[in-house]
């Protein structure tokens, strides 16, 4: 019994200990416990002092203790800076605003500023505590009030407190009278209509001599001249009073308390020069009033130091703004062409972004720096040379093309593969919309292959074999020699090279005899065997190389035996698209030998509007391949995988038309753009050799998923009877129908090749408005807004999609939108303007949709682009159409 | 200005301030995320990133990096002299400040930024009167603290 007695008293006296050491009289020091916690030595030890200090804090939290409260908010905030949870001291904070002691206020605000941000609910709270240290007689104490309002004031403290902050802003205490002036500056841009409330204080403003009520004063102008543009308007008087301000902090001597390295307040100055621009934009009275004092600040500031710099910075800014005199935006240009020089890679750097933002008003002013600017592609800075590259493609014409493709092509050779896709591009687009002829373009577009080596993106192959297929014989001859060249001595590592040179041996194998002293049968199949063997080459070249080698068996009839056996070594390869073309053209070689000739002759030349290809590169690898071929080409667009396919088709025959309506299967038929499903079959009864068509077209229809192109694959090839079914007569007959009859029901399955015809017949300038359904935003996120706007006639919706791209600086290429409605609607997306949005530029593209049935329209959206080189993917639905464009 | 972040080579972060309210998870998020990508640079690279649609302005003071986001429109060689003027006025007050002055008295570095920018924008060009404000407000704190329990008892300690 005692000894029960003893462990229960002992158990008491422990608890009793551990309960002091809990709950200590004096909590911890702040400095003590930083130092605790700085010498912790693992995470986990950093944490169990946390947590136990935290558990101290709340007890004393929970005790309403007002002695140490202060120093547990302050180190509850510490413990918040190191990442851990600290709400619980968000009414702590407010309990210290609360005290009369000057400390505790100070430590109050910074606690509520750091652990409150406008969307807490205990605002309320606050607001009555601001409101009465606004009042306070002591300046700081309203100072703390002022300057926690401007950084977490939401719209119902702006609204409760505007009145106080307004009083404040009249005050005759310059300290207060410079913090009231943001407060103002954080309502209004919180509650826009208080602005006006506002207005008459500002008048005192510019008069000030304080350099604090000065600069604040002024960014408080500044923000109501951007909030409204009646402002804007009210404040065109001052420009008169800014320049004077400007002029005397220019031309004051040395004053101490302002000065920075000899530069008089630079942080006033630039806010002025920022104001003068605001007002002086599109406004030529206000401009030249300007002028005189923007060419003084220009050439009379010290351009040695980063704080003088800043300064001519924004006095450049200010000038291409306004409606400056030539004279003065010549000045401006060669500012920056002088900070290009500069050692310091700061200013360098934002003058390659300025030139930027102004090489487009003033081309001529930055052709003139163009050397200094190539010089920086060779910089050692990553972001600089970024930046060069981008104004080096801006500043290519038609007159200067030669040159600079040559420097950029010496920029891509040692460039950063992170460069080389987006380099390789933007060098195609140039010399699209610059060649002064095409053998210098074949010969660029050559060395962009070449000098990008695998980070070519594939379009840039699309569009050499493109430009190689409708030159002339000369340069095709031209091209032969060159890739031959390369391709029997070239490295096999480099892709895109061997398949430019692959489709071009083969296609135009006739003009390799033609090379230096003519190339013998023996030596170009050793080359293709050597493709066709190794294991460097991606499945993607043995298909271009494969393909290649039929067309050069069929036009060297030497080598026939040798191509044969290759191809047939190919029917058991483990790659299924290797496997499906050496069983085919295994076929070709045997059963129907007679027809190998015609099947693999020459390719028509790739039909395609010039404009768009030279408005984006990428858009060209769908054109060409839309273009190129109907239905089943359509269908593998985006499908790199199949360039092969692509490019593979003698539009003479139909059977091609077949071999590719396949190709195009065995990759997912959900890349369709169109939905497809709804395509109804064609009239029954066209006989049974049909029938294999029909169900191809079925399950395009059914399937939609990459599984059924699958099987529907190895069927005909089981089957055996993908070349009979491609030659027979009948089916040539169907598929005549279905591919040229866009009257047919089958409307929809030939969308891909309706879209290129109907580019151009499509009457743009004569849709009238559309205003009567409104307008539509369907997306606005990741920087791009997609408007829609409607306009209708009986079932045919024409919508009109306008996509903006809301950065600022990000480019946006390779935009893909894809659509899909629902199954009794018919959808049809015609081709964009573009495909590459500049920032804040548009494009527009024309969707019609065909809804007999007036049924509810509903689109599911896929939307795909590369923001500066990042691929977005995204999904959308919409659902809130106008119910008018389907009722009535 | 949006937001100002001090944190060290290590990537510990001893100072935010932040004048545009985001959620704390996305703090951490953006903390974490400017940490990285800036401790990756290189001493030679310029001292901007475009990131987001913010442009941030960043440099290197011994061992701590002072990095701020500004605006589209903002200037971002005027915030080097912002950042700059902020470390001079550190070193005013402390005497040649070092790392951990600015952890043992992280209050202290949050009341001079305050006193010289406000609601993300700067409202004090002169050295003098924004040392002035903050020894005046110091003072006030010592004279409610009992005279002989300065740093003892009731201080912040």
């Amino acid at each position: 019994m005692s000894s029960i007695k003893q462990v229960i008293n002992e158990a008491v006296e422990k608890g009793k200990e551990v309960y002091d050491k809990v709950r200590q009289p004096n909590p911890i020091r702040l400095r003590d416990l930083i130092r605790q916690i700085r010498s912790a030595k693992t995470a986990a030890e950093e944490r169990s002092v946390v947590n136990k200090e935290c558990a101290a804090i709340r007890l004393t939290f929970r005790e309403e203790d007002s002695v140490w409260r202060c120093r547990n908010v302050a180190k509850l905030l510490y413990i918040h800076m190191l990442g851990y949870p600290a709400h619980f001291g968000q009414m702590e904070c407010l309990k210290l605003i609360a005290s009369p002691r000057f400390t505790d206020k100070r430590i109050g605000y910074l606690g509520a500023m750091l652990l409150l941000d406008e969307r807490q609910d205990v605002h309320l709270l606050i607001t009555n505590s601001l409101k009465n240290d606004l009042k306070s007689p002591t300046q700081f104490v309203q100072g703390l009030a002022l300057c926690t309002l401007a950084a977490i004031a939401s719209p119902e403290m702006a609204r409760d407190l505007a009145d106080e902050v307004e009083r404040l802003l009249k005050s005759s205490n310059a300290y207060i009278r410079k913090k009231a002036a943001i407060c103002a500056v954080r309502i209004m841009s919180k509650v826009p209509e208080l602005l006006e409330m506002f207005l008459p204080a500002t008048r005192n403003l510019l008069s000030e001599k304080n350099h604090g009520v000065l600069i604040t004063g002024i960014t408080l102008i500044t923000s109501m001249c951007v909030q409204s543009p009646d402002t804007l308007d009210h404040f065109k008087k001052t420009v008169g009073n800014l320049v004077r301000i400007l002029k005397n902090l220019v031309m004051a001597g040395y004053s101490p308390e302002h000065d920075v390295q000899g530069v008089s307040d630079p942080f006033l100055q630039v806010k002025v020069l920022k104001l003068l621009r605001i007002l002086g934009r599109g406004d030529g009275q206000a401009s030249e009033t300007m002028n005189d004092i923007l060419a003084q600040v220009a050439t009379n500031t010290e351009a040695t130091k980063n704080v003088g710099n800043a300064i001519l910075y924004e006095t450049v800014l200010s000038i291409m703004d306004i409606q400056s005199e030539t004279g003065l935006r010549v000045l401006a240009v060669n500012i920056l062409g002088r900070f290009l020089l500069n050692v310091d890679k700061n200013i360098k750097y934002v003058a390659l972004h300025t030139l930027l933002k102004v090489v487009h008003q003033d081309n001529q002013a930055v052709q003139r720096h163009r050397t200094t600017i190539l010089e920086c592609l060779k910089d050692a800075d990553i972001t600089i040379r970024r930046r060069a590259m981008e104004l080096c493609f801006a500043l290519i014409n038609p007159s200067n093309v030669r040159t600079m493709m040559k420097e950029l092509i010496s920029f891509l050779e040692t460039a950063e593969t992170e460069f080389k896709a987006v380099c390789s591009s933007k060098c195609v687009t140039a010399a699209e919309q610059f060649s002064p002829n095409t053998r210098w373009h074949i010969d660029t577009l050559l060395k962009v292959i070449i000098a990008a080596g695998n980070s070519v993106p594939d379009d840039v192959v699309a569009c050499t074999i493109q430009l190689i297929a409708e030159s002339g014989e000369a340069e095709q001859q031209y091209a032969v020699a060159e890739l031959w060249q390369r391709l029997s001595a070239a490295p096999l590592d480099t892709q895109p090279l061997l398949q430019v040179a692959t489709w071009v041996c083969g296609e135009f194998a006739n003009f390799l005899s033609l090379v230096g002293g003519g190339v013998s049968e023996g030596e170009v199949v050793a080359v293709y065997q050597r493709i066709l063997w190794s294991s460097q080459c991606s499945a993607v070249t043995k298909q271009y190389a494969i393909t290649s080698s039929m067309k050069l068996a069929s036009r060297m009839p030497g080598t026939n035996s040798l191509v044969a056996q290759m191809v047939s070594a190919y029917g058991s390869h483990l790659n299924v698209e290797l496997q499906q073309r050496g069983v085919e053209y295994t076929q070709l070689f045997t059963r129907y030998d007679s027809m190998r000739g015609p099947l693999l002759e020459r390719m028509p030349p790739f039909e395609r509007s010039r404009l768009r290809v030279s408005q984006d590169a990428a858009a060209a690898n769908a054109a060409a391949a839309a273009a190129a071929a109907p239905l089943a080409n359509g269908l593998h667009n985006n499908n790199n995988n199949d360039a092969v396919a692509a490019v593979q088709a003698p539009s003479q025959s139909d059977s091609n038309a077949l071999l590719d309506l396949l190709g195009g299967l065995d990759d997912s038929a959900n890349d369709v753009p169109v939905q497809v499903k709804s395509a109804p079959l064609p009239p029954a009864g066209t006989g049974s050799l049909n029938s294999d068509i029909l169900d191809l077209l079925g399950g395009l229809g059914g399937g939609g998923g990459g599984d059924s192109g699958g099987t529907l694959i190895s069927r005909t090839v089981n089957n055996g009877g993908i070349l009979d079914t491609g030659l027979g007569s009948a089916s040539n007959n169907l598929l005549d129908d279905l591919l040229n009859n866009s009257s047919s029901n089958l409307n929809n399955s030939t969308l891909a090749n309706n879209t290129i015809n109907s580019t151009n017949s499509l009457p743009v300038s004569t849709l009238p408005s559309s205003d009567e359904y409104g307008s539509l935003t369907i997306y606005e996120r990741n920087n791009l807004r997609l408007v829609m706007t409607f306009q209708r006639q009986d079932s045919l919706t024409t919508i009109t999609l306008t996509a903006t791209n809301s950065s600022t600086s990000c480019n946006i290429t390779d935009f893909l939108f894809q659509a899909a409605v629902p199954k009794s609607l018919q959808l049809q997306l015609l081709t964009p303007s573009s495909t590459s949005l500049a920032p804040a530029a548009s494009l527009t593209q024309f969707i019609r949709v065909n809804n007999p049935n007036k049924a509810v329209l509903r689109m599911k959206l896929r939307l795909s682009w590369f923001a500066d080189g990042v691929k977005i993917e995204d999904q959308n639905e919409v659902n809130n159409f106008p119910p008018a464009l389907w009722q009535y | 200005m949006q937001f100002m972040l001090l944190f060290s080579r290590q990537g510990k972060l001893r100072l935010q301030k932040w004048y545009v309210a985001h959620p704390d998870k996305a703090k951490k998020k953006i903390t974490r995320e400017l940490i990285t990508t800036i401790l990756a640079r290189k001493p030679k690279m310029s001292s901007f990133l475009e990131w987001r649609d913010l442009k941030i302005v960043y440099k290197r003071y011994a061992s701590l990096y002072f990095c701020c986001a500004i605006d589209q429109e903002d200037n971002e060689l005027l915030t080097l002299e912002v950042i700059h003027r902020y470390v001079e006025l550190l070193d005013k007050y402390f005497g040649s400040v070092c790392e951990l002055d600015i952890i043992f008295n992280f209050e202290k570095a949050y009341f001079m930024l305050d006193e010289l920018v406000v609601g993300g924008e700067v409202c004090e060009t002169s050295k003098k009167n924004v040392l002035k404000a903050i020894a005046a407000q110091d003072l006030l704190q010592e004279d409610e603290t009992p005279p002989n329990a300065l740093f003892d008892e009731h201080g912040l300690g």
